[in-house]
């Protein structure tokens, strides 16, 4: 019997094995590749997409539990014209990405911190953003995060100190 | 069986694989110094002839292989090298856009091995050909050093530094100042004008005493007739307007909408997943495997043996995977089941102790330098794990007597070469299509990449195409690890404070001396390496020896100063030759750091000055143990020389990443194993930095000391781990000497 969900706006019937993750689901019978595979073990966000908005980590997600679930992955945010999402767009201004690879997740993890706090802090993010990025992009995310909320002044001069 | 669902495929004798591996790094290698040297004077080989008509089948006239204008004004620069994040494609367009007066806006860059006439292997012949063809050049460059970068060029890939420092410096910007010259001949002809009457500005040609211009891309039929100047005068830099500025990296648009295709998206019709577990021991064979488990499960379609693994072809990864799984497949362990991280640091530290070392450098008599009672101290680095965020992902399709394969490598030619030796088919018949990388870090060099073989061996025997995915189980057991080495230092020190005799005697597979420049002026200094070889695959790791010997020599150097009573950036500026580099960077660094000012009760300050590819490095980190017992780090200044910078904001990125993993290793990595098997088995046990235990301040500087080029990807990495572990010392009292910190903290 097939899944029914949403993804990125539209109902779409899903014929994968219930017990298949959402995201193989997502990467290989929807061809949406900007979900990306990193550890299968919900260690890396490298998969994460939103689950009626929560930030969720679809290598460890059954398809199975997102029937009648609206789902948005990378694909997803722009607007129907075409316009990037401001934090794609602080993520361009901040250049953030290196090999890339991890800033689909990076970039849910942050759009899904931002809806539910306005204007994160530090140490939301910290607390957050756990995501790993091997290129170690941290600086440049905490950044564009601060920017894309209007938080300019912080992003452009972080904390002076230590401890 | 009809359908049969196991084959075993003939495995080349190992012998020839060795020199198979060596001989197609070799090319590939000597591809990326051709690149950089002969891209002009290749023009009328055969080779370059093909590529030419290749780039200019789809409109626009080809210069130098490497660029091409579109009767549009598009500019098209086709780049040898492979991107992996750290801008270098960015770097080479900014190169050759300077030269050109091109209109940035217009400039757009492509993988030039993507063209079949780029990726055919007579290209790299041409290279070789032309290079025995032209003495002069080749000669000035010493041996030692192309065999570096035979070894390096991964790194210096991935790092963008051989691709700005040969590829850009020698060819890109000859390029695109002898395509220059040839437009304005073109000009000053059509408008019969002087040559010198005419200046060059945003993609045209511009005669300002008529008020005439021509756009490139009018000029650019005849211009592409003409033949080019070999050795065109180079703008100076305070002409630069493309060149030392901060472009928006190509890259990256596509890097946020979730559009970029890495190795892993990439599909085709029909294609099949498969994925694949090899001996956990390496040196193992597989010895046997009941399929029926994997068979069972739905989606499933053939179990494949190889010799040394087993692989699973199924409908996509995760019934591929289950597949995979379900199966209990047993594996000789190849002789090694005894190896242990532990009895790899018992031998290295009994070959150090006795003595007999596998080469020696420095100079001075140390041993008597030393005397009766010298200082020491010995420390152990474990191996690491690349861990790049994209695990292997290689598609591959035989079909009427053709290979093609898709994927992320940094090396396509020496791919290409191993997949031709690996199937048994001419080079001809045998295309690699490069794709984006998911981060690299020295991992993706074809030498050490089973996968290239494994999927090879996998196409050759299906009759659909099939992608091969590594899971990250297999990526973090089966990696080419940065290697486990010991080290034990010993110095003497005046009663003045300065050292006598200094010696590092370090136990690791291969000598460090290539990449390792000991920066300290000392009366006698000796460097031994003792070859202990285990049998995991090692392989180059950002900043490659850089890493473990930065971390021993600049802890050791902080230990002496704290045994000399003195402060460690005085220390160090007394050992370092008056008007260095060197020394002006440490001096930086203090200077920017607040050296010296209070900080905090319980937290420190270290420092560290390394030299890796030519670009100098200082660190000073501020860091403090948390009640876990974790180090916490608060900030990080640093300076960096390399000479001189082509995108700045792209370069400090590259200081930023090569930070950020410096600490991440030292503070919580290592591949550790067990009866001849690695131990981690996911990126849960093999704990990397993030956003929260990454610096919160990162201030970091560059000085333009106008030295030759260096690199930028790496000289990062190396003085972290000791600046980190100096810092602790500073705040706690206490040595880190072995990493990674974490264990420690735990026990
Ligand atoms: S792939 Fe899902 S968390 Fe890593
Ligand atoms: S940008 Fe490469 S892993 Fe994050």
């Amino acid at each position: 019997m097939a899944i029914q969900t949403s993804i990125n706006g539209k109902p779409v019937a899903l014929a994968a094995e219930p017990d298949t993750p959402l995201l193989w689901v997502i990467r290989e019978e929807l061809g949406l590749t900007g979900t990306k595979f990193g550890c299968g073990v919900a260690a890396c966000g490298a998969c994460t997409v939103h689950v009626n908005g929560e930030p969720t980590r679809s290598c460890s997600v059954p398809v199975s539990e997102v029937a009648g679930k609206s789902i948005t992955t990378i694909e997803g945010l722009k607007s129907a014209d075409g316009t990037l999402h401001a934090v794609q767009q602080a993520w361009i201004s901040a250049q953030v990405p290196q090999c890339g690879y991890c800033q689909s997740g990076q970039i849910m993890a942050a759009v899904a911190l931002i809806e539910k706090t306005g204007s994160p802090s530090d140490a939301q993010i910290d607390e957050a953003m756990t995501n790993i990025c091997r290129c170690g992009t941290y600086p440049r995310i905490r950044k564009a995060i601060h920017a894309a909320t209007g938080q300019a002044a912080k992003a452009a001069k972080p904390a002076e100190g230590a401890a | 069986m009809a359908d049969n669902p196991t084959s075993d495929m003939q495995e080349a004798t190992p012998a020839k694989r060795k020199g198979v591996k060596r001989r197609a790094f070799l090319i590939g290698g000597v591809a990326v110094v051709g690149a950089g040297l002969f891209g002009i004077s290749i023009a009328d080989s055969n080779a370059a002839k093909s590529a030419k008509a290749s780039v200019e089948a789809a409109g626009g006239h080809s210069f130098a292989t490497w660029l091409k204008i579109g009767e549009d004004d598009s500019i098209t620069i086709y780049s040898p090298h492979t991107d992996i994040g750290q801008g270098s494609n960015t770097g080479l367009a900014q190169m050759l856009a300077e030269e050109l007066d091109a209109a940035w806006d217009q400039v757009r860059v492509v993988s030039a091995p993507a063209e079949p006439a780029f990726a055919n292997v007579g290209l790299g012949r041409a290279f070789l050909a032309d290079m025995t063809g032209q003495p002069a050049i080749i000669n000035g460059i010493p041996q030692s050093f192309l065999s570096f970068i035979a070894r390096q060029m991964n790194l210096q890939m991935t790092g963008g530094s051989t691709a700005l420092r040969f590829t850009g410096r020698v060819t890109f910007q000859n390029v695109g100042a002898a395509t220059r010259l040839a437009l304005i001949e073109t000009a000053a002809k059509r408008l019969d004008v002087p040559a010198d009457e005419l200046t060059t500005q945003d993609s045209h040609v511009i005669h300002s005493k008529s008020g005439r211009a021509l756009r490139y891309g009018e000029l650019a039929a005849e211009a592409a007739t003409l033949s080019l100047d070999n050795a065109p005068k180079l703008k100076d830099p305070s002409q630069y307007r493309i060149m030392r500025q901060s472009m928006q990296r190509l890259d990256i648009p596509a890097k946020v909408d979730g559009s970029a295709q890495y190795g892993m998206d990439f599909s085709v019709p029909e294609m099949r997943v498969a994925t694949i577990m090899a001996a956990p021991v390496r040196g193992g064979k597989l010895t046997s495997v009941d399929t029926a488990p994997a068979l069972a499960v739905k989606g499933v379609e053939k179990v494949i043996k190889l010799d040394d693994a087993v692989a699973v072809v199924a409908k996509g990864y995760w019934p591929a995977i289950s597949g995979l799984r379900a199966l209990t497949p047993e594996f000789s362990d190849g002789g090694n089941g005894g190896i242990s991280t532990a009895s790899i640091f018992k031998a290295q530290d009994d070959l150090i102790a006795k003595g007999e070392a596998d080469s020696t450098a420095g100079d001075g008599d140390v041993q008597a330098g030393l005397g009766e009672k010298p200082i020491e101290a010995t420390y152990q680095v474990p191996f690491l794990h690349h861990a790049m965020m994209e695990p292997f992902a290689l598609t591959a399709h035989f079909k009427d007597g053709k290979l093609n394969i898709w994927g992320g490598m940094q090396d396509p030619l020496a791919t290409k070469m191993m997949a031709v030796d690996v199937s048994g088919l001419d080079a001809d018949d045998v295309t690699f299509h490069p794709m984006m990388i998911g981060g690299s870090f020295g991992r993706r060099l074809p030498m050490y990449m089973e996968i290239v073989a494994q999927v090879t061996k996998l196409a050759m025997q299906l009759p659909y195409p099939v992608k091969l995915i590594w899971s990250r189980e297999e990526e973090v057991a089966q990696g080419a690890y940065r290697p486990q080495s010991s080290a034990a230092l010993q110095a003497s020190l005046t009663k003045e404070k300065r050292i006598t005799a200094y010696r590092n005697d370090y136990a690791q597979p291969e000598s460090a001396e290539s990449e390792t420049v000991f920066p300290y002026t000392l009366p006698a200094v000796s460097r031994r390496h003792f070859a202990h070889v285990s049998n995991q695959q090692t392989g180059a790791w950002r900043s490659v020896n850089s890493t473990q010997q930065g971390f021993y020599n600049e802890s050791f150097m902080d230990e002496l100063a704290h045994a000399a009573g003195e402060d460690p950036v005085v220390f160090r500026r007394n050992h370092l030759k008056a008007g260095s580099r060197h020394l002006r960077v440490l001096d930086e660094v203090a200077a920017r750091s607040g050296w010296g000012s209070p900080l905090p009760a319980g937290t420190g300050r270290g420092v560290a000055l390394v030299e890796s590819f030519r670009t100098i490095v200082a660190h000073v980190i501020e860091a403090s143990v948390g009640d876990d017992g974790m180090p916490k780090v608060h900030k990080v200044t640093t300076v960096v020389d390399a000479g001189s910078i082509v995108n700045p904001d792209a370069a400090m990125a590259q200081i930023e990443g090569g930070t950020i993993m410096g600490l991440s290793s030292a503070i919580g990595e290592a591949i550790t194993l067990e009866n001849g098997a690695v131990q981690q088995s996911n990126l849960a046990d093999y704990p990397l930095l993030k956003m929260a235990g990454a610096p919160l301040v990162m201030d970091i500087h560059f000085l333009n000391s106008g030295a030759d080029m260096g690199g930028i990807g790496e000289p990062g990495v190396p003085p972290a781990a000791p600046a980190l572990a100096n810092a602790l010392f500073a705040a706690t009292g206490k040595r880190v000497r072995n990493l990674p910190i974490l264990t420690q903290a735990k026990a």
